[in-house]
């Protein structure tokens, strides 16, 4: 039914990553809209419409032109309107420091870029069901932390 | 006269059908008998008049019957955890008792509606609970496994870090700077 479909928006500036991305998600069993953003700046600005339907999570990715993750991730904070939007980086970076940075800084789910398509489709599939969880059971959002290498 | 009529109950129900779903410009899609697929967004609201219209009909949107099963579980297994519950009995034969059906039965309907098995829900449950003790800094993780009822810390930290990808620890410092942060 359409009261169980999720609402993904991945922002990440590198093509071959968005098309893994959807690709990825056509495999698993969750009924997902995805739609695709190609930087920091279109992010902000798509965030801010009023004629969308706001994601469920966020896949945002650390290293984008115009504006960076962390950058949007700051914004993102700020407006109250997206307090419901879980937010999970994804990035190719697995350093601690980025890890730690991120998720003090509010993002729920880190998420190291897996290096192949079937790590890939289990990967979001664990981000995507917990995250699930969290929504339908109004879970506590503000502990809700995620890692997934 | 009488007339005697051969009925095709698909047709009939086919035809109530994609008059409601017309009727409230919902775009939908028959998928087979007892099956229908609404392709725009629904809301509530509109979703209850379909049902509404529907059951005139004496068809019925059997989804909420078994969402209705599916919040009583999910009630049962927090309450479960959260309210420390007689423990001793396996909490497979608390639920079956608790809302009377098969376990076999409620366990198969969760896995279908919910993406989750009432297993996970479960552990899912009890590492909020945990994260909660933990905030709330009261207890050392050794007494908080000793509550809920995990053989060792070991094992409560190793659950802890296979659902969240994270250490007790790590998780206490993050959401520690994190609040920090907020007030600077």
């Amino acid at each position: 039914m359409q009261t169980n479909t999720i609402y993904i928006l991945l922002a990440d500036d590198d093509e071959d990553d968005r098309t893994f991305f959807r690709d990825a998600f056509a495999e698993i069993k969750i009924n997902a809209n995805v739609n695709v953003v190609h930087d920091g700046e279109e992010l902000m600005s798509y965030l801010k419409r009023t004629d969308i339907i706001l994601p469920h999570i966020l896949f945002l990715d650390l290293n984008m032109p115009r504006k960076n993750g962390l950058e949007c991730l700051a914004e993102i904070k700020q407006l109250e309107h997206l307090n419901d939007m879980a937010v999970a980086i994804y990035s190719t970076s697995a350093s601690e420091k980025d890890i730690e940075e991120s998720f003090v800084r509010g993002a729920n789910i880190y998420i190291k870029k897996p290096n192949d398509f079937d790590s890939l489709i289990k990967t979001l599939n664990i981000a995507t069901t917990i995250n699930w969880q969290y929504h339908t059971d109004s879970l506590n959002k503000d502990t809700f932390l995620l890692r997934i290498e | 006269m009488r007339l005697f009529l051969k009925l095709d109950i698909n047709s009939i129900c086919k035809t109530i059908i994609q008059e409601q779903c017309e009727k409230l410009a919902l775009e939908y899609e028959i998928l087979g008998f007892g099956e229908v697929n609404i392709k725009s967004a629904v809301s509530d609201a509109k979703l209850q008049e379909l049902s509404e219209k529907l059951a005139v009909y004496g068809i019925q949107i059997i989804e909420n019957q078994k969402s209705i099963l599916i919040q009583k579980i999910k009630d049962t297994i927090v309450e479960m955890v959260f309210s420390d519950i007689d423990t001793t009995l396996k909490s497979s034969v608390y639920l079956a008792e608790k809302l009377n059906h098969s376990y076999g039965y409620i366990s198969n309907l969760f896995s279908e509606v919910t993406y989750t098995s009432i297993e996970n829900y479960i552990i899912i449950q009890k590492i909020e609970r945990v994260k909660q003790l933990l905030l709330i800094n009261e207890l050392t993780l050794t007494e908080i496994a000793y509550k809920l009822n995990y053989s060792s810390v070991a094992h409560l930290s190793t659950q802890f870090k296979n659902i969240t990808g994270l250490t007790p620890s790590a998780f206490q410092r993050i959401i520690g700077k994190r609040r920090n942060n907020i007030e600077i």
